[in-house]
């Protein structure tokens, strides 16, 4: 049995318009229908661009942002139908590892108040003589020495103080952490020293990950099942392995052909497929599929009434999960890609309109005198 | 000649009752026009330090200059402010990590670009504001006529970037710094935008200097890299031959130790130990002796050599005493091959 389980989870926050009578005149859907189910002792890696509802959707199940609908199971227990004492028990077993260790960690309090401040907080028994012992072993497992103790979270540098928002999320024996963009905030040479860790961890005490982060190829290193969102939903989902193997939906494909990798050979011979714009807004976000305005597989009928649901493909590729109408005919290369011009893609906030032909005219225009990058087909370039 | 021929440089941050801080030491670099150049390193190795001196944006209260900067045969280091103000914009310009801090939030993304064009290429308001509009539309903006009445804020991360590089490329310089351009931005973006850099070295044929801690991207987009540590140039090479043959522990430890998104994982990534944090003066041995897995005792034994792993047509020149690969201590004497 999965450990967690996330059921249509939904997260929308109240656009209020008025001065006196705050209406509520819209939603900004954040988290639109979330499935996921986390086995225990393994990572699920959950990616995606900022704006895509990954962090509250990480936020959402630790309920430290108050879902609008939905569930979430851990353990064979419903957390949202909790009150708040029981909850406050229940996040024992569930703790976050932020992306800044520097804003996530009091700057004045000492290592020793910061770690124990969590086993006061939930009255774990053994006293402070207990408590000094439990914080010596957890520096001992996130390779710190004892001596630090007495210091503060400024005078550790970032990949140390890293070891210490870990430290303290393992302080209470949890069964699930959430590390949100856990090594994003470290330079190169120490992400992979941190990431290693959070391995080591792993193995050693079971723990069951979501990590959640945008860069692919740390998700891809440390996650046994990934999910790739866009716009609040999962757009795919699939064993790590299969998904880099053979991405399905459009859009994970041109995420990841756009991830540069330090090898001038291969970034010499990729094919690059190049999106045009930007995230459209979730508080408007485009009818049918959310992705139907930048894809450049996007086909006249469906795409833009229809909003797919995840669904698995059991003859091509079993265990492996697309929201695309059309991922079969992509795959067996009956669709091919096409240009998505950037005007049709221009992030247009709610109530204003532009005048499509306008738009047109210019960027055509600009198509012809050759200073725009095509939206290109991959192979392009 | 090159375009730009940076040599000997360093900068030196001094502050009453501390002790002086060497943030950039003795760096030596070209670039050639319609050449890009990667300066790789991690925080505090003096990347961005060593681009702001070549702007000559240092304080000039603090900061001690040394070694001198050649742009084109004009000598920037010992030039007054008043003529590198006409420099700056008009020759080199920049592009910074965050466009929403180096952009004015209270004047239009218009005021802003015919600014530049009425300060130094001397056009008139129209035609500023006609060759404004063609400099959005040559970065790849829809609608560029609506987007010069618009504010800063009113534009997208990626938008903003754009219009960051419009306004650098204005006066068609001859040199284009770009600061960790893409780190502000999500990877389909920042695909975009290295899109659009590069496409605008090829057509103009300015050169550009890459600053940046993303490997992948000098992978892509640059022709020689040079690799800095703390404040010096530990490796440099033509980008094929940096990436093929990395040969100081560094870079090599650098490149080993980022996961990839096209290799199927290992079970633990190679880690360099320790921190930036543990290192020992230039002067007084190797600064990454203490993180290095090939330390011997003669990487303490005063500033490291530079050996040339490369030949007088592709030069490799590699700040160590014990190279990956090699296997002779280089000393003084048998330094250049």
């Amino acid at each position: 049995m999965s450990l967690l389980e996330v059921r249509d989870l939904k997260v929308h926050f109240p656009i209020k318009a008025g001065t006196l009578l705050q209406r509520t005149v819209g939603a900004v859907k954040a988290v639109d229908g979330v499935d996921l189910d986390v086995e225990a002792g393994t990572t699920f890696g959950l990616v995606g661009e900022s704006g895509c509802g990954k962090s509250t959707l990480g936020r959402a199940i630790m309920r430290l942002t108050e879902p609008t609908s939905g569930s979430v199971t851990l353990d064979g227990q419903d957390i949202l139908a909790l009150g708040e004492r029981k909850m406050r028990a229940v996040r024992r077993q569930f703790q976050m590892v932020f992306q800044d260790p520097m804003a996530s960690l009091d700057p004045r309090q000492s290592v020793e108040s910061l770690l124990t401040e969590p086993l006061r907080a939930h009255k774990i028994p053994g006293g402070s003589a207990g408590h000094a012992k439990r914080i010596r072993e957890l520096l001992d497992v996130v390779g710190l020495p004892e001596s630090v103790v007495h210091r503060y979270p400024h005078e550790f540098s970032g990949g140390q103080r890293q070891r210490l928002g870990i430290a303290r999320a393992l302080v209470l024996n949890p069964a699930l952490i959430i590390a949100d963009e856990p090594v994003s905030a470290l330079d190169v040479s120490i992400q992979a020293q941190v990431i290693n860790l959070l391995k080591e961890l792993q193995e050693r005490f079971s723990l069951t990950y979501v990590v959640i982060a945008h860069d692919l190829a740390v998700v891809r290193h440390i996650s046994k099942t990934v999910a790739v969102m866009y716009l609040g939903g999962i757009v795919e989902q699939a064993p790590a392995a299969d998904l880099y193997k053979q991405p399905l939906h459009p859009y994970t494909k041109a995420l990841m052909s756009a991830v540069p990798v330090p090898d001038p050979n291969v970034e010499e011979s990729r094919s690059r497929i190049l999106l045009q714009g930007d995230l459209p807004s979730p508080a408007n976000p485009p009818s049918g599929c959310r992705f139907h305005t930048r894809c450049p597989w996007k086909q006249a009928t469906k795409c833009d009434t229809d909003r797919p649901a995840l669904r698995e493909l059991p003859l091509v590729a079993p265990g492996h999960k697309v929201a695309c109408h059309y991922a079969e005919d992509i795959l067996a290369g009956k669709i091919t890609p096409h240009d998505v011009r950037p005007e049709d893609v221009e992030l247009v906030p709610a109530g204003e309109t532009t005048s499509g032909t306008e738009a047109a005219a210019d960027a055509t225009e600009a198509h012809v005198a050759g200073g725009l990058t095509p939206g290109g087909p991959p192979g392009a370039h | 000649m090159s375009l730009l021929e940076v040599r000997d440089l360093s900068v030196t941050f001094t502050r009453s009752g501390q002790q002086p801080v060497r943030a950039v030491d003795g760096v030596t670099f070209d670039v050639a026009a319609g050449q890009s150049v990667g300066i790789v390193g991690e925080s505090g190795s003096g990347k961005s330090v060593t681009s702001l001196a070549v702007m000559g944006l240092l304080p000039a209260r603090g900061a001690h200059l040394g070694g001198t900067v050649t742009l084109d045969g004009n000598e920037l280091t010992s030039m007054d402010q008043r003529a590198l103000r006409d420099v700056r914009g008009r020759d080199v310009a920049m592009i910074f990590q965050d466009p929403m801090t180096s952009l004015n939030p209270v004047v239009t993304v218009g005021r802003q670009l015919t600014e530049v064009l009425t300060r130094h290429a001397g056009l008139r308001r129209g035609e500023a504001k006609a060759e404004a509009e063609q400099l959005l539309r040559r970065v790849g903006i829809p609608d560029p006529v609506r987007r010069l009445g618009e504010y800063p804020h009113q534009l997208s991360g990626g938008m903003r970037q754009r219009v960051m590089i419009a306004i650098a490329i204005a006066c068609r310089p001859k040199l284009l710094i770009a600061d960790e351009p893409t780190t502000a931005l999500d990877v389909t973006i920042q695909a975009q935008i290295l899109d659009l850099l590069r496409n605008l070295v090829a057509e103009s044929g300015c050169g550009m200097i890459m600053i940046t801690h993303d490997l992948g991207v000098v992978a892509g987009l640059c022709d020689t890299v040079h690799v800095m540590y703390s404040g010096r140039i530990v490796e440099s090479a033509g980008t094929k031959e940096l990436f093929g043959r990395p040969s100081h522990p560094y870079t090599d430890g650098l490149l080993q130790s980022i996961p990839r998104i096209d290799a199927d994982p290992a079970d633990l990534l190679h880690t360099i130990p320790g921190s930036a944090r543990d290192t020992v003066p230039w002067d007084r041995g190797c600064a990454f002796q203490p993180r290095c897995e090939r330390a011997v005792d003669e990487c303490l034994a005063g500033p490291p050599p530079v050996a040339e792993l490369g030949t007088p047509i592709v030069p490799h020149p590699v700040r160590c005493v014990r190279p990956v690969g090699e296997d002779v201590i280089v000393h003084e004497g048998n330094v250049a091959r």
